[in-house]
């Protein structure tokens, strides 16, 4: 059993609909006892950096989620579940993060239409099991306006957009997030959360 | 690099998928589930739900399917049709939506589309535009209700002033192209393309394959919306976005 966090940021509808159909029992809880026993953490999320930390202080999430981090489970944050694992966020305002991942997460102030919204390739920086049955250049759904800046060493894949190339999976030991949304990512999208059910069932 | 987006549109009245034809009459095409899953297949990139009843009765209908889409479907939903309030786009998301599209709401209250965008964020606010050629030729204005009414409101005024306020996204419907199968509105959609930094989205007109390809290969949207086409199964999701790539227009690969 896995559990997606509910923190009130987003509907959890998708997300919980993809883990069905890959046949994963994923159970969506802010509840201290289930969280423990979890094998693995989703951390979904939409909406801004602020409000998503302020409600994981509100819940008591922040400290019970380094726990888990310290104890090797498997953590996966999706889009802004992602961004909020590096260390500070610069939306609406300068905000700290969970701090899981070395890095910081601001607008981005390119020449390109943004919000980056849409399908586009999947470039690997390195080998990790996430990505263990996607292949170089398939398609995944991004819709962001902030994105994050990571070392090389936690970079696993990013996408061009315009000449900028968009972080797209970064990893640090048990921790790893995806700005895109394998829950809406079709087929690839499903992949990359199987190699997730596959880690935390090991 | 990001790939241009073919959506299929599933108008849905009463809980079915309906098409108008020929201006007379609506067709009723389909269940939306199945439907939808149907493109989802097919590599649709997103699939819109278009509540064409938008009566009070209706919204737990509607709330129904869009629970049911959003759990099925594996790509993103987008979902419009009578939203009003910030407490209609909170029950949409709520239900699993990704993106909210509204219309003449934003018109008679501009703020909405601020506080929407503030509370939910701008990704999930698609500002949709229906207009029409002015009569003098010297651009185009903004109507409601279906078309039937002219809100004065110049199109590229409106486009801008709502990107301003927060818009992520515009689905623009050009009445003149609408019904008429002979292809998108290509002036209207540079205009605004010219006019906006966000993502744009064809509406109107579309009647073949060659019309999605020509509204990719002249304008800068970033999508085409299409209902028809698909529904009457006059081309699949995979026929358009083959022939895109013939002719060099980049669109998702299917697994």
């Amino acid at each position: 059993m896995i559990v997606i966090i509910d923190y009130n940021v987003g509907n959890l509808k998708s997300v919980t609909g993809a883990f069905k159909r890959i046949g994963l029992e994923a159970i969506v809880s802010r509840d201290e006892k289930v969280i423990r026993e979890a094998k693995g953490i989703v951390l979904p999320g939409v909406g801004t950096f602020p409000t998503a930390m302020k409600n994981l202080e509100r819940f008591h999430l922040v400290s019970l989620l380094k726990e888990r981090k310290e104890a090797g489970i498997p953590i996966l944050g999706i889009c802004l579940g992602m961004q909020i694992l590096f260390e500070k966020g610069y939306e609406v305002e300068e905000t700290k993060g969970l701090g899981f991942i070395p890095g910081y997460v601001s607008y981005m102030d390119i020449d390109e239409k943004i919000p980056h919204m849409g399908w586009n390739q999947l470039h690997k920086t390195q080998n990790h099991l996430l990505l263990k049955y996607v292949h170089e250049n398939e398609d995944v759904y991004f819709v962001h306006s902030y994105m994050a800046h990571v070392s090389d060493e936690n970079l696993v894949a990013y996408s061009d957009y315009g000449s900028t190339k968009v972080t797209a999976l970064v990893q640090n030991g048990n921790v790893m997030g995806c700005q895109f949304h394998p829950e809406k990512s079709g087929k690839v999208g499903q992949n990359i959360l199987r190699a997730f059910k596959e880690m935390v069932e090991c | 690099m990001l790939t241009k987006r073919i959506i299929p549109c599933l108008d849905i009245k009463d809980g079915k998928v309906v098409k108008g034809v020929n201006f007379v009459g609506l067709k009723e095409v389909g269940d939306p589930i199945e439907l939808a899953k149907k493109y989802d297949l097919q590599c649709a990139d997103e699939v819109v739900f278009l509540d064409i009843t938008a009566s009070y009765e209706n919204r737990n209908i509607m709330k129904d399917i869009i629970e049911r889409g959003a759990s099925e479907l594996t790509i993103p939903l987008a979902v419009g049709g009578g939203i009003r309030t910030l407490d209609d786009f909170r029950m949409i998301l709520a239900s699993g939506a990704d993106k909210v599209s509204v219309n003449s709401a934003a018109i008679n209250n501009p703020q909405l589309i601020k506080e929407a965008a503030d509370e939910f964020g701008v990704q999930c606010v698609v500002i949709a535009i229906d207009a029409k050629k002015r009569d003098d030729q010297s651009g185009w204005d903004v109507y409601v209700k279906g078309g039937r009414e002219n809100t004065g409101l110049d199109l590229i005024e409106w486009v801008t002033k709502c990107e301003n306020l927060g818009a992520g996204e515009v689905l623009l419907t050009s009445m003149d192209a609408d019904g008429t199968k002979a292809g998108y509105d290509l002036d209207m959609l540079n205009a605004v393309c010219n006019a906006v930094d966000i993502p744009v989205i064809a509406s109107g007109g579309c009647g073949s394959i060659q019309d999605i390809i020509e509204v990719f290969e002249k304008t800068d949207v970033d999508a085409a919306l299409v209902a028809s086409l698909f529904h009457f199964n006059e081309a699949t999701v995979e026929e358009v976005r083959n022939e895109c790539r013939k002719h060099g227009i980049n669109v998702r690969r299917a697994m």
